[in-house]
């Protein structure tokens, strides 16, 4: 029996597994099913990693490294080529390796198995299926890992970080990327990313657009790309046809929570991940979870965080620390979609609780208020805020004892 | 005049420098956006992520990266440069792997051990 199983070997499997030996483990095992730990860092070859964290612009895999490295000072053991298959409730875990199949049962689990990109069927576009439709990270996979070009004529769907970044990529490599197609009226990715993956190039983007038609036998040869109205219909009349033999789609990521329904530990259908309590802990004692397979993070940094606390959290747990359950429930307020944490415990030990939620819309000056029970414990002043930037607030827990309700809502400011 | 959007924070003002006017900005809300507008029109310079030939690794890439910014206008030139190295595992991360690219004064190093 071991005291802590890490399923994932990304960055917040790392983060998990070290904060969980800080804190004294020492029979920690992380499963993970590639070749390697690292996780999504690997392919991440652009820089804008760890300026929190380590207060340095870094690479995805010079990040990652780091994390690698201070792993390789403890004992924690990897198990690589190691896909997990089952957890149950009771934590055995069922493994697929190239040892055969095998069962660990453990004191604790932490669940980091990141997340997966929305493909073609997930958005179901019409048209042909010829090859050259990739998701961007896909593609990002085959450019930077294996040194394999896609394509040379490309049309990139969505706007997200993924895809502006994959944009770039493609056109310094010696691809004309012809177009940035955007569904919604604004981008979800960072405006340095606009600037220094689209403007720098001359990339357009095409807000409020989307592909209505994919054309092509053998190998994609042509999109066509429409102009949609409010309800996100395609307006008939609008349509621009672009000739291209890639189309990647950076269309949204959706936590990887197989294992996680499996176990029946409880979801939460706005961020497709599991409810968690303020230590990251699900609905079954001792399993907790962390990083993308919880909610969609931005920023590689606050993954470390949060996974440096379920780690702690599970050292905890084998401690004998236990909790009791009938805390408060946090819910979503005015234009905010959701909330992680979603539950407190009914005791919580720690002083202060940080909450991470995301804003349904772009704002500018505005309030951030929370209320508990209905009154109101406290606000904060954001100057901007958008829904692909996750934002982050700080409660105090003694204001918190005996409630059963928090709110967190935002609304814009004069 | 030229427009350009702030990258400074989240907020991402929309700019105007005047080249004939010393590169005044205007549409700034703060004194970074006022710098990040001028620099951006006189020496605009980037950091070039890209990878390398690599052999005997786990993969057939090393990612690597400028040591430091470089004029955006030389980006294309040092992506032609970079192409030529080869490298041979073992690498460490930090690593220089092409000193002096164009003439630039920063080297390009790996950002990854492999
Ligand atoms: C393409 C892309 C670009 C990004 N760019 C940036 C950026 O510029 N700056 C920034 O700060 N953040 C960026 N991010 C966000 C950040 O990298 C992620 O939030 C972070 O990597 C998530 O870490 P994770 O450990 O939760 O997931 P992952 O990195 O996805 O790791 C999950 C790991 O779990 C393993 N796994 C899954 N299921 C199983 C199983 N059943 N058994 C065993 N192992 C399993 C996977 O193989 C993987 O190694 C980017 C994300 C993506 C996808």
């Amino acid at each position: 029996m071991v005291d802590l199983a890490v399923i994932g070997g990304g960055p917040a499997g790392l983060a998990a597994a070290h904060a969980a030996y800080q804190s004294g483990l020492r029979d920690i095992v992380i499963l993970e099913r590639d070749r390697e730990l690292g996780g999504i860092l690997n392919q991440c070859i652009h820089n804008g990693f760890g300026l929190h964290r380590f207060k340095q612009e870094l690479t995805g895999p010079e990040y990652a490294g780091r994390y690698i490295n201070m792993l390789n000072d403890t004992n924690v053991e990897t198990r690589l080529d190691t896909m997990v298959i089952e957890i149950t409730p009771d934590k055995r875990i069922y493994t697929a390796s190239p040892n055969g199949y095998e069962m660990i049962e453990a004191k604790s689990i932490v669940l980091a198995m990141g997340c997966r990109e929305r493909t073609r069927g997930a958005i179901a576009i019409p048209g042909s299926r010829p090859s050259g439709v990739l998701t961007a990270g896909a593609a990002q996979r085959y450019l930077n890992m294996e040194g394999l070009m896609p394509g040379s004529r490309a049309v990139i769907l969505g706007s997200g970080d993924i895809g502006l970044i994959m944009a770039r990529r493609m056109t310094l490599e010696g691809a004309e990327v012809l177009a940035c197609v955007e569904l919604m009226p604004y981008s979800s990715g960072l405006n340095r990313n606009i600037v220094q993956c689209l403007e720098d190039y001359n990339i357009p983007l095409y807000l409020s657009h989307t592909v209505t038609d994919i054309r092509g036998g053998r190998r994609l040869e042509g999109v066509t790309v429409a102009k949609v109205d409010e309800n996100r219909r395609p307006i008939p009349g609008t349509e621009i046809n672009f000739d291209c033999d890639t189309l990647l789609l950076s269309v949204g990521l959706i936590p990887e929570n197989e294992l996680t329904r499996g176990a029946g530990i409880d979801m939460d259908l706005r961020t497709s991940g599991a409810v968690v309590f303020e230590n990251m802990e699900t609905s079954i004692p001792g399993v907790f979870a962390c990083g993308n397979a919880v909610h969609v993070h931005d920023l590689v940094d606050f993954v470390s965080e949060e996974s440096a606390k379920a780690g702690g959290a599970a050292a905890a747990y084998v401690g004998g620390c236990t909790h009791e359950s009938g805390g408060a429930r946090l819910k979503n307020g005015a234009n905010v979609t959701y909330t992680v944490p979603q539950r407190l415990h009914g005791h919580v030990t720690n002083k202060e609780i940080g909450v991470f939620f995301r804003v349904n819309r772009v704002f500018k000056k505005s309030k951030i208020t929370v209320t508990a029970d209905g009154a109101e414990i406290a606000s904060f002043n954001r100057r901007y805020m958008m829904p692909g930037e996750m934002q982050h607030v700080t409660l105090k827990a003694d204001k918190l004892a005996g409630v059963s309700d928090i709110t967190i809502a935002a609304e814009e400011i004069a | 005049m030229t427009e350009i959007t702030c990258i400074v924070c989240p907020m991402g003002c929309r700019l105007t420098v005047d080249e004939q006017n010393d590169f005044a900005v205007t549409g700034n809300t703060c004194k970074l956006g006022e710098n990040y507008g001028k620099n951006e029109l006189k020496n605009p310079t980037r950091v070039l992520t890209t990878t390398v030939k690599i052999g005997g690794a786990i993969h057939g890439r090393c990612p690597v990266k400028t040591g430091g910014a470089i004029p955006k206008g030389k980006l294309f030139d040092a992506m032609k440069e970079i192409k030529k190295v080869r490298l041979e595992s073992p690498v460490a991360c930090g690593q220089v792997v092409l000193t002096n690219l164009l003439g630039t004064g920063i080297d390009v190093v790996a950002t990854r051990a492999m």
